[in-house]
């Protein structure tokens, strides 16, 4: 396991890949407030490796989903730099912002399933805003259904689906399209420990596949069963170094 | 194509649900395409009139001996040698003294009533009419030679201002129109929002959001047109059938082919400019969000 560190040097944690991949995203001084109120992040800087496996960690209120939806393109810093994909995406007019966003998975913590359509439906959703005819979006969706244990769910509705049913949905509408960033929100929070393994597995796999996954996660279990994934841990909207080696890092975390 | 927004697939028709025709945005453009269809058809009726009367009586004269009709004779047998009259009417003294009796009752049959002497005459283009009015007042001093176009020019002026009347009230309606779809694409919007959130995060852009919306109040805004225009239709039917006493009124205007054909291509226009309207509005509403 290795602590995410800051400085514009080399990229994150990469333990087992080549720190030269080119970074995936980075940030520059980055700091969000919602209106006029205080920072609710400040001072980032980091960048993370292409095909990395990130935690993201810390306590409640920390800033975990802000910097997520910083990384997803839901919001824009108030000040700093942020480079998704190799672009300056700060200040980029929003029409330019939907093909970076077809590039990124998310799977939110309230998983924001659209109610009034079909598990199916839900999943398709990318492949059809993508472009994708409804020949291509029968096959990969059917599998992925059935990957993720609801094969015969397929035409149900959110409403009567179970919170972790419908979480299944969500992480199959956020991979379907095999994004290059896979930004998961709580993953495992509705799941059981078999399913949280399975899911584990999908996203370890699109890993190796060259997809970054960043997981926000309290699940200690998730992280340890995780040998390769390095940590970033957020504490009052900055990033902390629980080791005192942010500046130097060593090549392993003890 | 540029109409390729119309033809959503079935996967792209239940992103907004399926509650087509149950919000109020149909019936409010039926209603203002039945209000603007009527009036537009009144406006294009009364242009008609109009312009049908001035025709009638552009080359129409009217000849006026206020002491009645001891020369008439020998007036009408000028009139009628004179060079450029192609027809000569002389009204009766009974027919004048009918008229009259709209307005006088039985007193217009007095024979103390003096009545003038009138006499139609029609000329042709480029008529020297002075000249004959001199020649006919060598007869009778008295005599008075006018056009009908001036008597009937006042009338004239108010068929023409009820028209551009007619004209402002429809664009009006269609402003009207407009600013309720303004208003119905608002509320769609507020209903979807969380839909729109999610096509957003996952990379849908303007465009492919703001198409769900264009083609299901371009949809609601046909429906209703036409409902609306047939509605009208109905009463302008009503009105042109000479069987109620508007029939009767109206009996005079007619509404030719191509005024039907504009009429008809009304609710057309008003679903196109709904879409637009709803277009543009979604666009903007869009552009406030990140």
């Amino acid at each position: 396991m290795h602590w995410a560190w800051q400085g514009a040097g080399p990229c994150l944690g990469t333990e087992g890949r080549d720190s030269k991949l080119p970074a995936i995203a980075e940030f520059d001084s980055v700091g969000l407030r919602y209106g006029t109120g205080a920072e609710v992040l400040r001072d980032l800087d980091f960048r993370l490796a292409g095909a990395g496996f990130y935690f993201l960690t810390g306590p409640s209120g920390a800033g975990k989903t802000s910097l997520l939806k910083l990384l997803y393109l839901a919001q824009r810093p108030t000040r700093g730099r942020i480079r998704l994909f190799g672009e300056e995406l700060s200040e980029a007019p929003r029409d330019t912002l939907p093909p970076f966003r077809r590039r990124i998975g998310v799977v939110f913590q309230d998983f924001r399933l659209i109610r009034h359509l079909s598990a199916f439906d839900n999943v398709a959703l990318p492949l059809r805003v993508a472009g994708a005819s409804e020949e291509e979006v029968e096959g990969p969706v059917r599998e992925m259904l059935a990957w993720v244990g609801l094969a015969d769910r397929a035409s149900a509705r959110p409403p009567t689906l179970s919170g972790g049913e419908q979480q299944r949905v969500a992480i199959a509408r956020a991979v379907i399209n095999r994004p290059q960033l896979l930004v998961a929100d709580e993953p495992t929070g509705n799941v059981d420990s078999e399913m949280a393994k399975r899911l584990l597995h999908l996203f370890t796999a699109l890993n190796r596949l060259g997809t970054t996954v960043v997981v926000a996660t309290h699940d200690v279990g998730l992280i340890s069963a995780t040998p390769g994934a390095d940590l970033i841990r957020l504490e009052n909207g900055g990033l902390v170094d629980p080791t005192g080696m942010l500046r130097n890092p060593p090549p392993e975390r003890p | 194509m540029m109409l390729r927004w119309l033809f959503a697939s079935p996967a792209d028709r239940r992103l907004l649900g399926t509650s087509r025709f149950r919000g109020p945005t149909p019936w409010v453009i039926a209603i203002m395409s039945f209000s603007i269809v009527i009036i537009a058809a009144t406006g294009l009726a009364l242009a008609n009139t109009a312009s049908s009367l001035s025709d009638a009586i552009q080359a129409r004269y009217a000849l006026e001996v206020p002491n009645g009709g001891e020369n008439l004779d020998a007036l009408v047998a000028t009139l009628k040698a004179a060079p450029g009259v192609v027809s000569v009417q002389p009204v009766t003294e009974s027919d004048m003294r009918r008229t009259l009796q709209r307005w006088l009752g039985p007193a217009a049959q007095s024979a103390n009533l003096p009545v003038p002497a009138l006499v139609n005459f029609d000329v042709r283009t480029g008529t020297d009419v002075d000249a004959i009015a001199k020649r006919l007042q060598s007869i009778a001093p008295t005599a008075h030679v006018s056009a009908h176009r001036d008597r009937v020019a006042p009338l004239l002026r108010s068929m023409r201002a009820l028209q551009w009347v007619a004209f402002g009230l429809v664009l009006l309606l269609s402003a009207a129109a407009a600013a309720a779809v303004v208003l119905a694409a608002r509320g769609a919007l507020d209903t979807h929002r969380f839909t729109i959130e999610v096509m957003h995060g996952i990379g849908a852009t303007d465009l492919q959001v703001t198409h769900l919306f264009q083609r299901k109040i371009a949809l609601d805004a046909l429906v209703g047109s036409i409902v609306g225009a047939l509605a009208g239709a109905l009463v302008i039917a009503a009105l042109a059938s000479g069987a109620s006493l508007a029939g009767e009124l109206t009996g005079g205007a007619r509404l030719p082919a191509i005024d039907l054909c504009i009429l008809a291509l009304l609710p057309f226009a008003l679903t196109v400019l709904a879409t637009w309207v709803a277009r543009a509005a979604v666009l903007a509403a869009l552009s406030e969000a990140l």
